[in-house]
């Protein structure tokens, strides 16, 4: 469903991302793992369309969304969780999901089923966005997400800052959010976690693609991950 | 000296200066558009008002029903093809280029009208009265204004707590970028917000333009009542922006009361120490940077 050919982005001058193809199915996951500024969110951004592309193309679907402005790729169902959560601060829980509803999408997912899908979200429902812990900050932009019905989700570092605990908890949730039919694409500097939810693992490595497969072992990933040799 | 009736006219004069500046208080408050041109336009909407009822021989409220709209378009097309371009980390562009629009709109007044002072009237309900006891005196338009000042608040407050556009609207001076990750094109909504405060802004031109009298480069005098008003009040709170305007109003009419000439400077000096003293206005609400 999510094709991406030679996919090259910058900011400014500086090249972040190098000739990256990766591929997606229809309700198949991946994570894309690196270490700190390997372009990893840079990746994510420029496919949810916040940073213009310098190269390659992005299909969703089958059709070119390369050059579509992030709120038309949000409306055909490409959504982004972003880096560091991004909630309107000084909006309530439940306006930050009621914005959502502007992506005009239809499907399983609406905020009586979100909020069943997180309780915790719930509870906190009439809260200042920027009251909130860091774990309740996550699980409400996961949650302001999916009140979008995305086809394709992207999530960015979900595990940023969040102790150990409550890390595990949001990941238990992709595989409902995965049963749904929704395809999830997501960025992670923690690569046994990563591990946990995807077979499939693409690592960059300073903004190329070092390392793309299944059932790698472990000596093949941290070499692809720190540009090591690996030692045979 | 009989300080009550300064006091009961100041309010009232408060809704006037309430009525300008709840349009500046959304473009300045969500926005962070310092818009210099806004008293300009508001008076660009009084002679507007002036040509419609001359030519059409009809009252001042029935050209509003026209000329509301009609500055509310403007507002959205130069939001999305002026004034969006502005927007950035810099405040300058948009001083400067509303600056610009602010010549160019009072020059085209001058080229078009006359410098003389000009007024709209309503007939006999401009200097009715509505007798108290005390010997105060209320007039009945100042009245209506004040009244309309309120309504037009609690409408606006009401838009902006519950409805999903209003909702956007706050989303956006939070963080636009994020606002496009939720499918909505925040241009959009910059646009929206500029055409409710051009809608709101000929709604007061007209009330003042009824009022008090007005000429081509009145709308600077405009401009700074509407923008003491809001720092008054504080930044983003519409209800502060009527407790601002209120007080701009009576610091006025109580500094007249004293020194008929020094009116203005009056509400001027209760300005700066405000300013000096509560920088965050009467709902201390913290700005961010």
């Amino acid at each position: 469903m999510l094709q991406v050919k030679k996919l090259s982005a910058a900011y400014g001058q500086v090249t972040a991302i190098r000739e990256i193809d990766l591929s997606i199915d229809e309700g198949g996951i991946l994570a894309v793992i690196g270490a700190n500024g390997a372009g990893k969110s840079t990746l994510l951004k420029t496919i949810a369309g916040q940073l213009p592309l310098k190269t390659g193309s992005i299909h969703f679907e089958g059709q070119d969304i390369s050059a579509l402005p992030a709120f038309e790729r949000a409306r055909r169902g490409v959504v982004m969780v972003p880096e560091g959560r991004r909630l309107f601060a000084s909006l309530t829980v439940h306006e930050n999901l009621q914005t959502a509803l502007s992506s005009k999408r239809k499907g399983f997912w609406n905020l009586e089923t979100v909020y069943d899908l997180f309780p915790l979200v719930a509870e906190r429902k009439d809260r200042r966005a920027g009251n909130l812990s860091g774990g309740e900050q996550q699980a409400t932009a996961i949650a302001r997400a999916l009140v979008a019905n995305p086809r394709l989700l992207l999530l960015d570092e979900v595990s940023l800052g969040l102790a150990p605990a409550i890390i595990s908890e949001l990941y238990a949730i992709l595989p409902k959010i995965l049963a749904q039919g929704t395809s999830i694409l997501l960025v992670e500097q923690d690569v046994s976690q990563a591990l946990k939810v995807s077979d499939e693992v693409h690592c960059l490595l300073q903004g190329s693609t070092s390392l793309a497969g299944k059932n790698f072992d472990m000596a093949a990933i941290s070499a692809a991950y720190f540009g090591t040799e690996v030692k045979s | 000296m009989n300080l009550l009736d300064p006091i009961i006219q100041g309010i009232l004069l408060g809704g006037l200066y309430a009525l300008f500046a709840a349009g500046l208080s959304l473009m300045f408050g969500v926005m962070r558009i310092v818009n210099l041109a806004y008293g300009d336009f508001a008076v660009l909407a009084s002679y507007a008002s002036l040509v419609v009822v001359n030519a059409a021989l009809v009252n001042p409220l029935v050209a509003l029903v026209f000329i509301a709209p009609a500055m509310a378009l403007i507002g959205y097309v130069l939001q999305r093809t002026i004034l969006q371009r502005t927007l950035g980390l810099s405040p300058l562009p948009s001083l400067l280029v509303t600056f610009g629009l602010s010549i160019i709109v009072q020059n085209l007044l001058l080229m078009f009208g006359s410098a003389d002072q000009q007024r709209l009237t309503l007939g006999d309900i401009d200097t009715a009265s509505i007798i108290l006891p005390l010997d105060i005196h209320i007039g009945v338009f100042p009245l209506a204004v004040f009244v309309l000042a309120i309504v037009i608040l609690s409408a606006l407050s009401w838009f902006m707590a519950s409805t999903q556009y209003g909702r956007l609207v706050r989303a956006v001076s939070d963080d636009p970028a994020t606002v496009e990750l939720q499918g909505v094109n925040p241009k959009q909504i910059f646009a929206l917000a500029t055409a409710i405060a051009f809608g709101l802004v000929a709604v007061a031109g007209v009330a003042a333009g009824i009022q008090t009298s007005f000429n081509p480069s009145s709308g600077s005098m405009l401009l700074i009542f509407a923008f003491e008003a809001v720092i008054i009040g504080g930044l983003g709170s519409l209800w502060g922006t009527l407790g601002g305007a209120m007080i701009l109003g009576v610091a006025q009419t109580v500094g007249a009361a004293f020194a008929p000439a020094q009116q203005i400077l009056a509400g001027h000096l209760v300005f700066l120490i405000f300013l000096a003293f509560l920088p965050n206005g009467i709902s201390r609400r913290k700005v961010r940077a």
